[in-house]
């Protein structure tokens, strides 16, 4: 493949069949003053992300957000069902009852922050069904990202 | 980098001399490999009885729920028993990828994926029963809260019928997800060694154009963490509203505030049992020995005899209570017709299946053995299956009124209904373990030098050393 169409960078692809042998090569060639592209890997392997200086991921953050929104969506819909938009008497109980909300107001919390964490997880990394991505594609994925920054 | 290391008194997790390659191997080969004859004597044997659930099914909707047997006091059948015990079945999944991955239990690895697709079909089983229990189907969307012509007419909120859906439907959803986003990069593995193009397509598009990218790998651990931080206190409410839907009412025998620990504790237990069955005849099938070994086996069924005697416990305290609350209806229902009376047959099954049987598990000898592991795990599940009738039928045969005593038997489409659901989960089972890999392949890769029996052989020399010497060569490595 001739990359150099896309600007006058060149790449070196290394191969590794071991994490005990990828770990101190990662380090050298960072201490050598090379940008390394990315690493990837069969399966997680503790600590890469950090040897390759990437920051720490704020995805917990993001479902930290959508798991307050389910709370604040179940708890607004039922109140202003019960109250505002078709107030009924149920057993002579209160209008809002905290209590008895608080199965759908905790279902609706869970349920808000995995689907939303999911579908953020697969936005960034960019996964969907139909997405291609052999090594070949993702070789020059890389070169592209890389040239478009520069 | 390594300075972790696993004790060697400790069991080996993977048995036998592995790499990194030997274990795609084991567990991707079977998918590529044309399925064996049992594969297709089970998968039409499922298939034959899922298509007896589904006329039951189709009788019961053109004619009526009145084909069933239930009556003025028995609303709750053998519909209802099915419902929870199927969703009891569940749990075990959740259980073991979220709360054991909190745990860092290593030993989750080799058996979590199986566990959690069977999570999914028996809730899939579990949702038909209340479903078709409605009558007219095709009115079921009105269990749901949407702006309607009617009013708008909203469902009731305080009623746990109407929790049950949202704990249910939330429950399916999120282990869905869970069990997904573990699967992707496993897709991807089996994607990047097919050879026929119609693998190459399928795996394709199951793997979402996963790269394993180490970004990605960050994001997936994190992902994986919070979503067992969230199904974790998910699978204690699922049975918690289950139980609501008994202990909110005011009939003898369900109005007790002992239901949600007691309903969870026998949810656990039940899915164990569940968990063993299929994986000891996986595990022969296709050859996994190497990875659900009989430690797992013997971990699991640890869980079994804990669980199984916080049942027994739960019972004791009922009858406890029944003398000791003074109630003279809480009493007779259980001194008089569930220990005794035409039903109480009923609940010596349910007391010898699961409170003294699962006894023999306090010896390890019996633990390991994988006889009497199968012979039990089906044992535990019939007790745990009559457990739910005797909550349910028992309570309710016996009303406040004597004139509407009663006695209740399934009518055949009950049964077949039954039967049926036994036939889409294992019509599910069975094409998951031809064309799902059954072991999470990069968990167990990133366990394997840590717990794998070869690996853990090498560090008879550190064991040897002592701390100081250790850490130092550690230390100029």
């Amino acid at each position: 493949m001739n990359f150099s169409i896309y600007g006058c960078k060149k790449f070196v692809v290394g191969s590794f069949d071991d994490e005990a042998v990828l770990f101190p090569a990662v380090k050298k060639v960072r201490a050598a003053g090379y940008k390394l592209h990315d690493v990837y890997t069969p399966f997680p392997v503790h600590g890469l992300d950090h040897a390759m200086g990437l920051r720490e991921t704020s995805l917990h953050t993001a479902g930290f957000v959508y798991g307050l929104t389910g709370t604040t969506t179940a708890l607004s819909v039922m109140g202003w069902v019960f109250t505002t938009d078709w107030p009924m008497n149920i057993g002579g109980k209160p209008h809002f009852p905290l209590p008895a909300f608080i199965p759908i107001t905790f279902e609706l919390t869970v349920l808000f922050a995995a689907v939303g964490m999911v579908l953020t997880f697969c936005y960034l990394c960019q996964l969907a069904p139909f997405v291609k991505n052999t090594f070949s594609t993702r070789v020059r994925q890389t070169i592209c990202l890389s040239w478009r920054s520069k | 980098m390594h300075l972790k290391y696993e004790s060697t008194l400790r069991e080996p997790l993977v048995d036998g001399v592995k790499d990194y390659h030997q274990v795609t191997e084991d567990i991707i080969s079977p998918i590529e490999a044309k399925p064996g004859k049992l594969w297709y004597i089970g998968f039409f044997i499922s298939l034959v009885l899922l298509g007896f659930g589904a006329f039951s099914v189709f009788w019961e909707v053109y004619f009526g729920t009145g084909v069933w047997n239930l009556n003025k006091t028995i609303g709750w059948g053998y519909d209802i028993t099915n419902f929870v015990w199927w969703v009891g079945i569940g749990h075990a999944g959740t259980l073991i990828s979220a709360i054991l991955l909190l745990f860092r239990q290593g030993w989750r690895t080799g058996v979590n994926r199986a566990a959690e697709a069977m999570t999914i079909f028996a809730v899939m089983c579990a949702g038909q029963f209340p479903i078709f229990h409605m009558g007219r189907v095709w009115m079921g969307f009105f269990i749901l809260p949407y702006p309607n012509t009617r009013g708008p007419v909203w469902v009731n909120f305080n009623s746990p019928l109407l929790w049950d859906v949202f704990a249910i439907s939330t429950y399916f959803t999120v282990s869905l997800l869970f069990w997904y986003s573990g699967l992707i990069p496993d897709f991807a593995t089996v994607r990047d060694r097919a050879k026929t193009k119609l693998r190459k397509l399928l795996y394709g598009v199951a793997s979402f154009g996963w790269t394993g990218s180490t970004k990605h790998w960050q994001r997936h651990e994190a992902l994986s963490l919070v979503l067992a931080g969230l199904s974790t206190p998910l699978v204690l409410s699922v049975h918690t509203i289950v139980s609501f839907d008994f202990a909110t009412s005011v009939i003898p025998g369900w109005h007790t505030t002992i239901f949600p620990p007691y309903f969870v504790a026998g949810a656990i237990f039940s899915g164990f049992a569940m968990v063993n069955t299929l994986l000891i005849i996986t595990r022969k099938i296709l050859g996994l020995e190497d990875y659900i070994t009989i430690g797992h086996i013997e971990a699991m069924n640890k869980v079994i005899v804990l669980t199984g005697s916080v049942v027994g416990v739960a019972y004791l305290t009922e009858l406890f209570m029944a003398w000791y609350g003074a109630n003279p209806y809480e009493f007779d229902t259980f001194y008089k017709y569930r220990a005794a009376g035409p039903l109480g047959w009923s609940y010596w099954i349910m007391m010898s299946c699961n409170v003294i049987s699962p006894q023999v598990f306090w010896f390890s000898k019996m633990r390991r053995n994988i006889m009497v592991t199968f012979v039990m795990s089906i044992i535990v599940n019939i007790g745990m299956w009559f457990e739910r009738f005797v909550i349910i039928c028992t309570s309710l045969y016996r009303d406040y009124l004597p004139s509407s005593w009663g006695y209740y038997r399934p009518s055949w489409p009950e049964v077949g209904f039954y039967v049926g659901t036994f036939g889409l989960f294992f019509t599910c089972f069975f094409l998951f373990a031809k064309y799902f890999p059954v072991i999470a392949v990069a968990e167990i890769k990133s366990v394997l030098k840590t717990t794998g029996k070869s690996y853990k052989e090498k560090m008879g020399k550190y064991e040897a050393q002592d701390v100081d010497a250790f850490a130092h060569d550690q230390a100029h490595h």
